[in-house]
């Protein structure tokens, strides 16, 4: 059994019983996919809603929300997954910083913008944790589904 | 023009690096006035690194340490950030403890350090420098992070990051500050400072 880290703008899928990681989302948001029958799950760590705005979009797909979750279905499909049976949970998208005039807001269009993505995918959402205030590190478990989400200062929460 | 901050060269990074002994300097100062103790500064390090690097030369993305952000606006647009270990704050509490709201005086204490720095920077190049009030957490350092490199990710993974030594009252204290103008305003800087690769 491996346990596989996921890096800030990066993604990864595996077979069961792997265990995909990702350490300390901000305004960042994970995406967790599984399709449970035939084991194979992912794992998307995005930092920004849409590729098209800035200019580098299309040097790094897995930044961005748009360009990352059609890869992800696409990397789990080699692993032998299908796209109907695809279910997601999501977490992240925190605004780390009371800041009051605050132009970007990335956290809540980060997961805005990923239930928009899922939605037209036609790829449900079972569960999320999403907003308020705190940095999340998650653990995705194909095997049984689970989400796993460890606070700094709010201990852990299985999803 | 500089497009990214891999795109700097020695001498502009030698030049950055200057900014940050000089910022220092001035902090140390202030930092000695606010305590009303005596401060003593140790050679700052400063260099230019990834986002990657600073996390991991700070204990790894979940270590819970103080994170105050602080908005540049003015001639200069960018941010600073400051990332305090528990020493810091043990100090700034011993100092305050039962005076005033701890979290107002470290906040006050970023709000003190970030003008230091923006002076030193604004007397050696003639710009005007604004700052936003100071916001601050307490969370998991990639987290914190992620802000910067989220609002930055365009001009690359690289920052100036200065790793500075007190040591107030013969206690070693280490602040961490790492300091973002965008490329436009790195460029005015470089230019200001004679160091602009072109025009």
């Amino acid at each position: 059994m491996a346990n596989l880290t996921i890096r800030i703008g990066d993604l990864k899928v595996c077979k069961t019983p792997d265990i995909l990681v990702t350490y300390a989302l901000g305004s960042c948001v994970g995406i967790c996919l599984l399709d449970s029958t035939a084991g194979v799950g992912g794992l998307s760590h995005i930092m920004l809603p849409d590729s098209t705005a800035g200019v580098n979009g299309a040097s790094a797909p897995m930044r961005f929300a748009d360009t990352a979750i059609p890869l992800l279905i696409k990397e789990m499909e080699k692993l032998g997954a299908s796209r109907g049976r695809l279910r997601a949970k999501i977490a992240g998208g925190a605004t780390m910083f009371a800041i009051s005039n605050d132009k970007f807001n990335i956290g809540d269009r980060n997961v805005a913008k990923v239930k928009e993505m899922l939605a037209k995918e036609r790829i449900p959402i079972l569960a999320e944790d999403t907003g308020a205030d705190y940095g999340r590190t998650l653990f995705f478990y194909p095997e049984t589904g689970v989400m796993e989400i460890r606070a700094a200062t709010r201990g852990i929460k299985n999803l | 023009m500089i497009k990214n901050y891999e795109d700097l060269s020695p001498v502009a990074i030698d030049c950055l690096k200057e900014i940050g002994n000089i910022g220092s300097g001035s902090a140390a100062n202030a930092l000695s006035q606010m305590l009303g103790k005596t401060v003593t500064m140790r050679v700052p390090d400063v260099s230019v690194l990834d986002y990657q690097h600073v996390i991991e030369q700070m204990g790894g993305p979940e270590k819970v340490i103080t994170g105050i952000l602080v908005h540049l606006n003015g001639d200069i647009q960018g941010m600073i950030m400051f990332l305090l270990e528990d020493s810091f704050a043990q100090v700034v509490l011993s100092t305050f403890l039962g005076k005033e709201n701890v979290f107002s005086a470290i906040k006050e204490m970023g709000n003190i350090m970030a003008g230091s720095y923006l002076q030193a920077i604004g007397t050696l190049t003639g710009l005007t420098i604004d700052m936003s009030v100071p916001a601050m957490t307490v969370d998991m350092m990639g987290a914190i992070m992620s802000v910067p490199i989220v609002e930055y990710s365009e001009i690359g993974d690289k920052v100036l990051f200065i790793n500075d030594g007190f040591v107030i009252d013969g206690v070693n204290i280490k602040s961490n500050i790492i300091l973002i103008p965008d490329m436009k305003s790195l460029y005015i800087l470089m230019k200001k400072l004679g160091v602009a690769e072109d025009g």
